[in-house]
């Protein structure tokens, strides 16, 4: 496979996010409403909805959790944009990656200039088994023949990288403690608590219901007890999972030579990638995603940067493993040098690489056909400028990166955005 | 023997007879379990049954103390965790199994490479006998 680059460049003009959460009373279309008026109302300059001329939207398995399917056309009647072209992608929890991702090569091709791209998911209607039943769907079937859980796959390749490299738990409690560092500068997320937060709603719990008061020296110490942070798939712990949440995520993608007509700081799609992956059992690396690799290599290829330009990045963390293992996938830092990155801090807010400015996964939430576009939003809105007390503290932020993982490695997207 | 499909269903039939049944590419070599109808090596269509002999390594695992529906009906969970695995045969394949004869509630104890032979676990499912592929340590 050759350099292959885009035949006509795209760029993003307008975003929304709905707060995610557990919204029982909600419906998905609600949620994706929701997302796109705030889309609408975001682009600077204005958009008429009616010069939206397609629109893609990644959802994974409402078949499943609110059992309805077909849910192109209930987009398209939603937003009044009957009779334009509404297509579903399904790619797991990279459902709405594809979808951006379709939406800039549909741009690409010629045939559109303007296009809607977002994902939803509504999982808080089915109890917490149904819902990991649910997302065990995006397993391989060997996995679960054999009694492999979702959290259990991810374990499994935590333990190659620990046995590979040297690391224990504590490199998974520094990822754990970063992220919901930076959950509370998120107005959007799940769970905008600081693991300290979360120490000190228990001992208030304790101390309110007379039980003894909990010590812990300091945040690993409290992952460290199992009565707080119990294990689910060795070395998986609660606090290493990603949660249930609802959602709905919104990127208004325009022509290149348009963009400069919505926005006077649209930020412009260097370059995008895809790839798939095998099952365990046929990887011949249980310490990297082949998926991710491939992904990158083709947005490094496209854009012409490479991973050294990349100055931040949404990387999918559904599982604290996760994000350490797609940092080196992506090229950031070597195999087996990624954990020793993050204990040294580096991708902290005010790090040299941050990583998952918008808490990630872990805390901002995973609606599963939401995130990939949820995670694009995040870099978008940072090399906008505009992500607040998140914000990263760079003045010459221009490039960033949104890694999105479906399955249990099957499908990756790799998506790098950029200021011109 | 030889005349089974290479697919799902006639590894599966082999493992209720206790047989490990891969393919192997008649051009180039390469192994697969379970079988394949493609080499994924050479892309040949000229596949041979060849059996494994079930000897093997832990390659990486996880104890699970959140069972899915169908093991927590078993009593698996929190109180009676399970193994799983990744096991490196000896032929240079990869394989995903139950391990047993470890201790899932002392998952920190349990060593990525121990040697481990294969195990038959077999069960009657509605009068139906299926047989899953497990792992023990040798």
């Amino acid at each position: 496979m050759g350099k292959k680059k885009l035949f006509r460049g795209a760029a993003v003009v307008g975003g929304g996010l709905t707060k995610l959460g557990l919204f029982k009373d909600r419906n998905s279309k609600d949620f994706f409403a929701e997302a796109y008026l705030e889309m609408l109302d975001s682009v600077d300059k204005g958009v008429d909805p009616k010069d939206i001329e397609a629109i893609y939207v990644g959802n994974f398995t409402n078949d499943f959790f609110v059992n309805q399917a077909h849910w192109s056309p209930i987009i398209a009647d939603l937003l009044g944009l009957v009779p334009r072209p509404v297509t579903r992608t399904e790619g797991a929890c990279a459902s709405s990656a594809l979808s951006f991702r379709e939406g800039v090569l549909a741009i690409a091709s010629g045939l559109y200039d303007i296009v809607l791209v977002g994902g939803f998911e509504q999982m808080s209607k089915r109890t917490t088994e149904e819902v990991a039943e649910g997302l065990g769907m995006a397993a391989s079937p060997y996995e679960v023949a054999a009694g492999f859980t979702f959290p259990g796959v991810f374990g499994t390749m935590a333990t190659a990288y620990f046995a590979k490299y040297g690391a224990d738990r504590e490199a998974l409690f520094n990822v754990t403690i970063k992220s919901h560092t930076n959950a509370p500068l998120n107005p959007k997320a799940q769970f905008p608590l600081t693991i300290r937060d979360f120490m000190n709603q228990r001992i208030e719990r304790c101390r309110q219901k007379g039980e003894p008061i909990p010590q812990w020296k300091d945040e690993k110490d409290f992952l460290r007890d199992p009565r707080v942070n119990p294990p689910v798939a060795w070395p998986m712990h609660l606090f290493d999972c990603c949660p249930i949440s609802d959602g709905a995520s919104c990127l208004l993608l325009v022509a290149e030579d348009l963009a400069k007509k919505f926005t006077d700081k649209p930020v412009y799609v260097a370059g995008t990638g895809q790839g798939s992956g095998y099952s365990l059992h046929a990887k011949k690396n249980l310490a990297s995603y082949e998926a991710t690799q491939a992904a990158a290599q083709q947005a490094y290829e496209m854009s012409g940067y490479g991973p050294e330009d990349v100055q931040f990045a949404e990387v999918h963390d559904c599982f604290s493993i996760a994000e350490i293992v797609h940092m080196e996938d992506l090229g950031f830092y070597k195999p087996g040098e990624a954990y020793k990155a993050v204990a040294a801090g580096e991708s902290r807010l005010d790090g040299p690489k941050p990583i998952n400015t918008s808490g990630g996964l872990k805390t901002k939430g995973h609606p599963v056909g939401a995130t990939g576009v949820a995670q694009l939003y995040e870099v978008y809105t940072q090399l906008r400028g505009e992500a607040g007390k998140r914000q990263i503290p760079n003045p010459n932020l221009r490039i960033g990166g949104a890694h999105n993982l479906g399955g249990t490695g099957g499908t990756c997207t790799f998506t790098l955005l950029e200021r011109r | 023997m030889n005349n089974r499909p290479f697919t799902d269903t006639s590894y599966e039939q082999f493992l209720n007879e206790g047989k490990i049944m891969g393919t192997k590419c008649a051009k180039c070599g390469a192994l697969s379990l379970p079988p394949r109808p493609i080499c994924v090596s050479c892309f040949s269509r000229e596949m041979v049954w060849i059996e494994f002999k079930g000897a093997g390594k832990l390659a990486a695992f996880t104890s699970i103390t959140v069972a899915p529906p169908n093991l927590a009906k078993e009593g698996y969970g929190r109180n009676k965790p399970y193994v799983v695995g990744v096991v490196e045969l000896a032929e240079g394949v990869k394989a995903v199994a139950r391990i047993v004869g470890v201790d899932a509630k002392k998952p920190e104890q349990i060593k990525v490479g121990t040697a481990l032979q294969a195990e038959f676990m077999t069960k009657e499912e509605g009068g139906v006998r299926k047989t899953a592929l497990g792992f023990k340590p040798r």
